[in-house]
């Protein structure tokens, strides 16, 4: 049977991963530019048995997501800068107490109410500190419709698999945009659905097989009955003031994002082989970084892309590693630099590092990069 | 690259020109080719000024905004004022015979056709002016295959509305070839 | 302890609780706990979930699936459970900070929706908690820690409020009258739809000395004075001047919210 072509934008592209992974709740509230994950969900998630609901407000809309996903439900949220915001306090509910949760960030142009149709990439330091205290974070960024497609399935399979809130965060560029798809059949695609613990008189919630750094999962209404909680708990899943217990705890989720790096960091190295430069960019701007290198190969010049998919936790070693090679790194990104920091932070003076960004709503154009990059020459 | 082709489709919000935009860059795509859509918008539901711009390729498609366009369109004043001039010398620009052009555009191709008209008195129903444009469009550039536009025409309208779009389609390829 | 409820549907290993000596919200748990036996509930079907303060520790100590969410979103979370899984009795535990204050645009939803959950709002007038701050129950001119020179707002009835957001069952009894108290949760978990009942409790700790009400038995001898049934009330009105009603304010049948959606499913199935 061949494949189903479809033409789509990225944030209808976002619901059809969705459905694929496994998503059977959805909860949000209507904010520009991601309100198609809203509306394609409610028409349908009812027709795969699945459920949808407007709640009052963005927090509600979180919240009804987590609250599901203890249900054993797959369960995602979406939003845009704004209700980002609102979201934090239970991103880190959602981090603390280990419950899989997808929450998409199509980002607009920021602070406040900024500019809501159109694009920005300001919220990538607020979606790895956006919550209060230290916590474990997941988040991927798309620079294709069909990327989008991919790393919502990714999303699901990596909350599910290390029982955290994963962070999708998309672009108005790849949200609002409409490429070519080819949607896979479900046979083809790896689908990461949560372990069920054993029942047993001694069952913990929180307790973890030999071995592991992710508790097994029960749903509510299973014959589990167990305590979930905000606040530092132990093993059994009840609140421990106790400071070594409160130490084990977050070392153990911090830990397990940070142990299994390699299983969660995916980037591009696009002619990096023989790279003298890099420009490194991530999300819809990305593809501005690619046209430019082209052209820019095109002059004869050595110079290649580095394109984050996982942005946190942050491909440390291969930029680093990079930074041995070329003399100069230009981050491309919709902000003031918030990932040129992490870059200056992890080059560790190796290569030079400069910033070729905006945040006006307009997109970076492949004749912008290519001035920025050649003030180096 | 040399292969790609940039356009930009452009009215006020509710003409429907963002859905005209999706059908061309369909119909691209039942060609065989790559394409890309894009458009940007106000806060307005209705009125003000939208773009839909579509990119044509045989190959990837990197920034997928449009930089020089090869063909501008505008159905209104106000869209013709915005996002008309910066059309290629070697391009095509198309509007309806309402607008007056802004001065100092330069182009291969300048057609001004009574789109508008044709939608409100030939075929009856304003709302098809979109879909006259295809025809228009297509008629006089040749981007799609005339076999993918009415592919994708009928893939996105509204079920029942067929013969009304075939008869939009069919006077847009009229005004094109009386105009060649 | 050879209590056979204690033992059936509390973590006795958790006791004893966190409440201050006096506090009325024992009371609350312990009728909530009587009332789920009786209405015969499955503890593995039974969810209970609150939000912050004094009242939402009581999950804990309770043996069910329960969840401990953020500030004012107990209803919220709730809802969520509820949806996914409406096979689950969703019993909600909330102060009158935490329902509403923070959690006041999550009440009135949940109440619009007329999703079937039953809420149980611990009402001791004051942010326990935190120390003694005036809530959106606390009387104009009483004190709080916020409220020194007394409180200028005006309370919420808060039995009132769900009641006019479209709640589908609302009522009201104090810890005192906890038998009368008792029957009402029962009647709230038997009830498709949104229902709420007011708890209406005792803080001896911050409410009761910042305001001199004395001890925690004048508090109970207070609310046994202060307030009266609605049928008396309806009867006898010269007896309600100057008290509290307590009583079913609401009590009406209306679709219910996840059933509504079910029949979506149902519908797009044909």
């Amino acid at each position: 049977m061949s494949k189903v072509i479809k033409f789509l934008q990225g944030n209808e592209a976002c619901v059809e991963g969705a459905l694929m992974a496994g998503m059977r709740f959805y909860s949000g509230y209507p904010i520009t530019p991601s309100t198609e994950i809203a509306e394609l969900s409610s028409e349908k998630l009812p027709k795969v048995g699945g459920k949808f609901i407007q709640m009052e407000d963005e927090i509600a809309g979180i919240a009804a997501a987590i609250g599901a996903s203890l249900t054993g439900k797959k369960a995602m949220t979406a939003t845009s800068g704004p209700g980002f915001s609102l979201k934090q306090e239970n991103i880190g509910y959602a981090a603390i107490a280990e419950i899989p949760l997808v929450v998409v960030n199509v980002q607009r142009g920021g602070p406040s109410t900024g500019l809501p149709t159109s694009p920005g990439q300001g919220d990538v330091m607020q979606a790895k500190w956006g919550t209060h205290g230290d916590h474990p974070v997941i988040c991927l960024t798309p620079d294709s419709v069909k990327e989008t497609f991919d790393l919502t399935i990714r999303a699901f399979n990596l909350a599910e698999k290390y029982r955290t809130p994963v962070i999708l965060l998309t672009d108005e560029i790849t949200g609002h945009m409409r490429e070519k798809i080819e949607i896979p059949e479900v046979s083809e695609l790896e689908i990461y659905d949560r372990v069920m613990p054993e029942k047993g008189a001694d069952y913990k919630a929180y307790r973890l097989d030999e071995g592991d750094l992710v508790p097994k999962m029960a749903p509510f209404g299973s014959g589990f009955r167990y305590h979930v909680t905000g606040l530092m708990h132990d093993e059994t899943g009840f609140p421990s003031n106790s400071t070594e217990n409160a130490d084990v705890l977050i070392k153990r989720l911090m830990g397990k994002i940070e142990a299994n790096k390699e299983d969660i960091i995916t980037y591009e190295a696009y002619e990096t082989d023989d790279a003298e430069y890099l420009i490194l960019s991530y999300g819809g701007t990305a593809r501005t970084a690619k046209a430019a290198v082209k052209k820019l190969r095109a002059e004869g010049i050595k110079v290649g892309l580095f394109r984050l998919i996982t942005v946190w936790p942050f491909p440390e070693e291969q930029v680093r590693a990079l930074s041995e090679q070329v003399k100069d790194i230009l981050v491309a990104e919709l902000n003031f630099g918030q990932i040129k920091l992490e870059v200056e932070r992890v080059v560790k003076g190796n290569a030079n590092v400069r910033l070729c960004g905006k945040a006006n709503g307009e997109i970076l154009t492949p004749e912008e990069l290519m001035k920025a990059f050649k003030e180096v020459l | 690259m040399s292969d790609q082709l940039e356009l930009r489709l452009s009215g006020s919000g509710g003409q429907g020109l963002i859905t005209a935009g999706i059908i061309l860059a369909e119909a691209a795509i039942r060609d065989q080719k790559n394409a890309i859509q894009t458009q940007s918008y106000g806060p307005e539901a209705r009125g003000g000024a939208s773009k839909a711009e579509v990119i044509i390729s045989n190959e990837a498609i990197d920034f997928p905004k449009v930089t020089i366009p090869n063909m501008t369109f505008a159905l209104t004043q106000v869209a013709a004022n915005k996002y008309i001039s910066d059309v290629s010398e070697e391009g095509t620009v198309i509007v309806d015979d309402s607008i007056e052009l802004p001065e100092g555009i330069v182009a291969k191709h300048i057609y001004k056709l009574p789109i508008i008209e044709a939608a409100r008195n030939d075929v009856g129903k304003e709302i098809v002016a979109n879909i006259i444009a295809l025809g228009v469009i297509v008629g006089l550039t040749k981007i799609v295959t005339e076999e993918s536009l009415e592919a994708a025409i009928m893939a996105r309208i509204p079920k029942g509305t067929e013969t009304l779009n075939q008869m939009a389609l069919q006077k847009g390829y009229e005004l094109a070839n009386q105009s060649k | 302890m050879n209590n056979p409820l204690v033992e059936n549907y509390f973590r006795v290993d958790k006791l004893p609780h966190i409440w201050c000596p006096g506090c009325g919200h024992g009371i609350i748990m312990s009728a909530i706990a009587r009332a789920i036996e009786k209405s015969g509930l499955d503890k593995d079907k039974v969810c209970i979930v609150s939000g912050i303060g004094c009242s939402s520790r009581a999950p804990g100590y309770m043996d069910f699936n329960t969840l401990h969410t953020t500030h004012g979103r107990a209803l919220a979370f709730a809802t969520g459970v509820k949806l996914a899984n409406p096979e689950l009795e969703v019993i909600v535990i909330a102060g009158d900070g935490d329902l509403s204050a923070i959690g006041g645009n999550h009440l009135i939803h949940a109440a619009r929706r007329n999703i079937n959950l039953t809420t149980i709002c611990f009402n001791n007038n004051i942010y326990g908690m935190t120390g003694g701050q005036y809530s959106p129950t606390t009387a104009t001119g009483d004190k709080g820690t916020t409220a020194p020179y007394g409180n200028i707002d005006r309370p919420f009835d808060i039995t009132q409020l769900a009641a006019g957001a479209g709640a589908t069952y609302a009522a009201k009894a104090t810890v005192y009258h906890v038998n009368q108290l008792q029957k009402y949760i029962e009647a709230a978990i038997g009830h498709k739809g949104f229902s709420m009942v007011e708890a209406v409790s005792v803080c001896p700790t911050y409410y009761g000395r910042k305001n001199k009400k004395g001890s925690a038995v004048d508090m109970m001898n207070w609310l046994k004075d202060s307030f009266v049934d609605m049928k008396i009330a309806e009867k006898m009105p010269e007896k309600a001047v100057g008290k509290f009603v307590m009583g079913e304010y609401v009590n009406k049948v209306e679709p219910e919210y996840t059933e509504l959606y079910d029949q979506v499913i149902e519908r797009l199935k044909g």
